[in-house]
């Protein structure tokens, strides 16, 4: 084991893995988080703490993440590398080690210029690659970035994220396998709507061998309602929403929408049950936390495994 | 070159505020050849400043003078006998030049007239994008002549990130995205395996004020 967190133990022992995510407050309400916390509970594995997820300041990913562990729930904390420079990402690795982080997700982050605060100074010292790869050298070698020996080395389970989707899509699963060779020891991707170019990239995936040394967990994110599924296809950078879902869902007609949306996360979770070099799936509900117990439930996946 | 950009004519009024006699130093090199600080842009301001002093009752004295190099001693020289007769200097160069006005004068108040902006490529007649930012550790001969600290807006070393847009970037999409160039013109070339390594932690150059002597220009002994 390198971290013996619960998601390493349950991809390790060779269970589907369900992963859920959790945006933290936009101020301090810990009671917020406990709430969303709630949902989660029992049906997930470890859920993905964002960190000023869309460039908005948030409650920090890692306080979130404490709040998480006193509710019971195993955190994925994510870190992205706009906001923090070297140093203080490997001292808030230590911290979060510290208080029984074991997950982690490193991602570059999205562009400040989406956010609330477009001045702000994106710091991108280290991009994600780098920082997968910081955290493995800090757990394996005990060392931190500048060369120093760390006392007592923090073990975390480390996770990237994967866009199979985006242009130069014939590169996508090059830089998943560079991410693999930097130390990722799970991937998180993107969310899928475009089966077919999904199938493609898992057949590549399983044919270069990166199944064997990475979990890839798949990306699903129930659509709502049409208008959410027009946004993600035209506003959301790097997404790939087939026309023919859009009508799929325009056609179920009133009120049934998103009822057809969480049918397609259905179909699609099925599929990934079955599919070669999937080992698990991570739930993205944004804002729709309340809907996971009954996703989890109607897709097969209870009770989660306990160890 | 290095590419400025003038200021707003109220920020320049205003930093000039309660001075009289005003010496407007233009320079010849980079911000003449992109329209900012040469002598006709020196000219045009001083007119600028000319009337709104006389309209609003103030007038200022302006003087012009354009020299070759604001960042060369060898030029400022030609200044000498002018500065005393100043209550301020206004500088049209870039933040390299002003500053080495400063330290020539340095009992005489400086103004910045422009912005300095990037060092960038001439694209048209005014028309200027940035190329470079001068990291001091140049990685364009692995990454296909594209520089991804200054192309890529979150200056990545191992991109493409998943924003990538239809081939722009997620920031806009009229601005193209660095990396998808960078695999495109690689992988024409065959050099696709250039990228596909990683590329570890940079060792940033440009985080302290920076001093360069050429090799052949250092004393013996610090050879």
């Amino acid at each position: 084991m390198k971290s013996g967190s619960n998601l390493e133990k349950v991809l390790e022992a060779g269970h589907f893995a369900f992963t859920g995510e959790l945006g933290p407050p936009r101020g301090t309400n810990a009671e917020e988080v406990r709430k969303k916390a709630q949902f989660l509970k029992g049906n997930v594995d470890s859920v993905n703490i964002t960190d000023n997820q869309t460039a908005v300041v948030r409650m920090s990913s890692w306080a979130a993440s404490l709040i998480l562990i006193s509710e019971g729930l195993e955190p994925n904390f994510q870190m992205v590398c706009r906001d923090r420079n070297r140093l203080a990402m490997q001292s808030d690795i230590l911290g979060a080690y510290a208080h029984g982080i074991k997950n982690m997700l490193c991602l570059s982050g999205d562009h400040q210029k989406f956010g609330d605060h477009p001045q702000g100074l994106g710091v991108f010292d280290i991009d994600s690659m780098q920082l997968i790869n910081m955290v493995k050298e800090m757990r394996d070698e005990g060392k931190f970035l500048g060369g120093a020996d760390i006392e007592d080395p923090p073990k975390i389970f480390i996770g990237a994220a994967s866009n199979p989707f985006a242009e130069p899509v014939d590169f996508r699963v090059h830089r998943l396998a560079k991410k693999i060779a930097a130390g990722a020891d799970f991937i998180q991707t993107q969310c899928i709507y475009n089966m077919d170019r999904f199938r493609i990239f898992m057949k590549q995936a399983v044919d270069m061998g990166l199944t064997e040394k990475c979990y890839i967990l798949a990306g699903v994110t129930p659509m709502k309602s049409v208008g959410m599924a027009r946004y993600m296809a035209n506003s959301v950078p790097g997404m790939d929403v087939p026309d023919s879902l859009i009508k799929r869902l325009k056609d179920a007609g009133k009120g049934k929408i998103a009822e057809e949306g969480i049918k397609f996360a259905l179909e699609q979770i099925e599929e990934f049950k079955e599919m070669e070099g999937v080992a698990g799936v991570h739930l993205m509900a944004i804002e729709w936390e309340h809907k996971v117990p009954e996703i989890a439930e109607r897709a097969g996946v209870l009770p989660r495994p306990t160890f | 070159m290095i590419v400025a950009k003038r200021k707003p004519f109220e920020e320049i009024k205003e930093m000039l505020k309660g001075y009289k006699k005003v010496l407007n130093v233009g320079c010849g090199t980079c911000v003449a050849v992109c329209l900012a600080g040469g002598e006709k842009e020196v000219d045009v301001l001083n007119i600028e400043l000319d009337m709104a002093g006389k309209l609003d009752e103030n007038p200022i004295e302006l003087g012009a003078m354009t020299i070759e190099r604001q960042c060369d001693r060898e030029y400022l020289e030609a200044l000498d006998p002018l500065v005393d007769d100043y209550d301020a200097i206004l500088s049209m160069a870039c933040g390299a030049g002003i500053q080495f006005l400063a330290e020539r004068y340095p009992h005489k108040p400086i103004f910045p007239a422009v912005d300095t902006t990037f060092i960038g490529v001439n694209q048209g007649v005014g028309w200027y994008e940035e190329r470079c930012r001068s990291c001091g550790s140049c990685v364009l001969g692995l990454t296909g002549g594209i520089c991804p600290v200054t192309m890529c807006a979150k200056g990545l070393y191992n991109g493409p990130c998943g924003g990538t847009n239809k081939g722009s970037c997620e920031i806009d999409k009229d601005q193209p995205c660095a990396w998808y160039l960078i695999y495109e013109r690689l992988s024409r070339q065959g050099r696709l395996d250039n990228i596909l390594k990683f590329s570890p932690a940079t060792d940033w150059q440009n985080q302290i004020p920076r001093t360069l002597i050429q090799p052949g220009y250092k004393k013996s002994e610090e050879v």
